[in-house]
């Protein structure tokens, strides 16, 4: 090894250290920033270190590429308002596996293709899975982004023998793949599995509705960083492994977080077409929906001696976050003890309405977590539901029957009085009933939730 | 995940059956890949759900180190196929790359823990 050589390797090692010490500072939040900034530190040492390779001949369009791809990456980061936080995840696992991909298909061509070389099994099977993998997350996630951005209808779509029009269309890339690493030089069969696993990724994603994006979100996540680690074993960069197989078990640590926060298993997420028609066994609701007015609510709420805010998705769509925290504002002002639940699966992915609700500037030691906002329901006067529907319904709960039995639910049913923010009188948006509207502690405030909350605010201050 | 880890093992049973890629460097590169994976598992199972979304994030960002395969790609002047592939890959990881990072640290400024030192009733815990 030369000098040149000796420096890039070590800045690959120094890269990888720099990015398991940033990924440790996001233990704490205090600790979170320095931590990210050293990473960031890392991936340009990383950059620097490649910049220096003996291979590389011409650098226009290296110089090109950073340079569009740094302006694009900058204008998104800076002008995207926060409630689009999943789309631009979606889409940047789209972009990350994309270039996984890309170089794993200019590797083959290069080899196979251009030079005419029998690929070595070990690096053709990296390859083919690299480009498996990376292909179905690209098309996966621009599906799920297009779905997140409701480009198109956020509902199930399925047809009949879907899951097995899927199943044998994995299965056939799979054999190809297989295949392919006994006899690379199959370019046709190499094609073919590319276009499959295109095809496998829109297919995958067709069938999950919205309110299971937090899971798909974590699997596009684990499955981009994968495909990154493979890129790694193909080309022989452990800094690619690393960082690769970091963020493929983080993504994997995620989606088995929020599986359990659903109660369900990944195969059922994928498979199940939650939320679409004709699933719908909640128990036969009896009673009335009780309509509610904003100055009744202030009243309840500024006499109240302990309030809890449980938002959902809802509260996203409205952009009601600043209005929340002026409604909680002004009820501390008044020395009510305000907090927030979070359920782990609320939003679209995982985190949501934490990002959502430290925007508008709420402070975290205000954010509780399910385990530890249940034992505090019974002594809450009042629970405020802003746009969360299936995360708080006791169906879950009480009805083994019910689609969403056993997932952990937050009781707000426990606390003395519940106050649910809804735009209309419709189901929410897995169709399933919810019993909690229908209790007679609860009272239902319809309109827009950011109006209503600016309206109970005002209300609140004059009490 | 079945899918993934069936892949997986199908993929290290066909590297270990493999030949030409010299046995050393394959195994360094499993030793590689398996301490990388505990010390993520134990790294990011100490994440607090609060920071869930800036996580995935950042995770991706440090992903985006694909960028130096694409960078090689893009300048060795292999073939005009491998260049303009290489070209994309550069765009795309480099996106990720400095958007990742900036949108992470632009949520990471976000979480405060309480507001100019505010209500001290918030600090129950």
């Amino acid at each position: 090894m030369d000098a040149k050589t000796y420096f890039i390797e070590f800045s690959y090692l120094l890269a990888s250290i720099l990015f398991i010490y940033g990924l440790k500072g996001l233990s704490h939040p205090q600790t979170a920033r320095r931590g990210m900034n050293s990473a960031a530190a890392g991936m340009l040492v990383a950059i620097i270190g490649t910049l220096l390779h003996h291979e590389i001949i011409d650098y226009t369009w290296i110089i090109v590429g950073l340079l569009v791809g740094g302006l694009i990456g900058a204008a998104m980061s800076i002008w995207m308002p926060m409630t689009a936080m999943p789309q631009r995840t979606a889409l940047s696992h789209a972009f990350g596996a994309l270039a996984a991909s890309l170089v794993g298909i200019s590797e083959y061509y290069r080899h196979v293709v251009d030079l005419g070389e029998t690929l070595p099994s070990a690096k053709m099977a990296a390859l083919g899975f690299e480009v498996l993998f990376g292909s179905l997350t690209v098309t996966g996630s621009l599906l799920a982004f297009v779905k997140l951005q409701e480009l198109m209808r956020g509902t199930p779509i399925t047809y009949k023998g879907q899951n097995i029009i899927n199943v044998s269309l994995f299965i056939a890339a799979a054999v190809i793949f297989i295949y392919l690493i006994y006899d690379p030089s199959q370019t046709t069969l190499f094609y073919v599995m590319v276009v499959l696993s295109f095809l496998f990724g829109i297919l995958l994603v067709l069938p999950i509705g919205s309110a299971d994006m937090p899971v798909v979100m974590s699997l596009m996540n684990s499955y981009a960083g994968l495909a990154s680690a493979a890129t790694g074993f193909a080309i022989g960069n452990n800094v690619l492994i690393i960082a690769g197989t970091l963020d493929g078990f983080s993504g994997f640590i995620l989606s088995i977080l929020m599986c359990k926060a659903m109660n369900r298993s990944v195969t059922n997420v994928l498979f199940g077409a939650f939320g679409s028609a004709g699933t719908d066994t909640s128990s036969t609701v009896e009673g009335t929906m009780r309509e509610v007015q904003v100055d009744d609510v202030a009243v309840q709420l500024a006499y109240a001696r302990q309030v809890v805010f449980v938002p959902g998705y809802g509260l996203a769509t409205a952009q009601a976050q600043h209005a929340v925290r002026e409604l909680a504002e002004a009820l501390q002002h008044r020395g009510v003890l305000v907090k927030y639940a979070i359920h782990p699966v609320a939003g679209r992915m995982p985190g949501h309405m934490n990002v959502l609700l430290a925007e508008a500037n709420v402070p975290y030691s205000q954010l509780y977590e399910l385990e530890q906002i249940n034992p505090e329901m019974p002594a809450t006067d009042v629970a405020v539901v802003v746009g969360a529907n299936d995360v708080v319904n006791p169906d879950a709960r009480d009805n083994p029957k019910s689609p969403i039995a056993g997932m952990p639910i937050i009781e707000v049913d426990r606390s003395t009085n519940v106050v649910v923010l809804k735009r209309g009188k419709g189901k929410g948006f897995s169709g399933l009933e919810n019993p909690l509207f229908f209790k007679p502690n609860t009272g239902m405030l319809y309109g827009d939730a950011k109006a209503s909350l600016t309206k109970l605010a005002q209300a609140v201050q004059q009490a | 995940m079945y899918i993934s880890s069936v892949l997986s093992s199908l993929t290290v049973l066909a590297l270990a059956g493999g030949s030409g890629m010299s046995a050393g460097a394959l195994i360094s590169s499993l030793y590689v890949f398996a301490l990388a994976a505990f010390l993520g598992y134990q790294v990011i199972s100490r994440v607090p759900p609060l920071l869930h979304t800036p996580l995935m994030s950042a995770t991706n960002a440090i992903s985006a180190i694909s960028v130096v395969g694409s960078i090689v790609t893009a300048g060795a002047g292999y073939n005009a196929v491998s260049t303009t592939l290489g070209f994309i890959a550069v765009v795309s990881a480099m996106i990720n790359v400095v958007g990742g990072f900036l949108i992470t640290d632009r949520m990471l400024k976000m979480f405060k823990d309480k507001i100019g030192g505010g209500d001290a009733r918030d600090k129950k815990e």
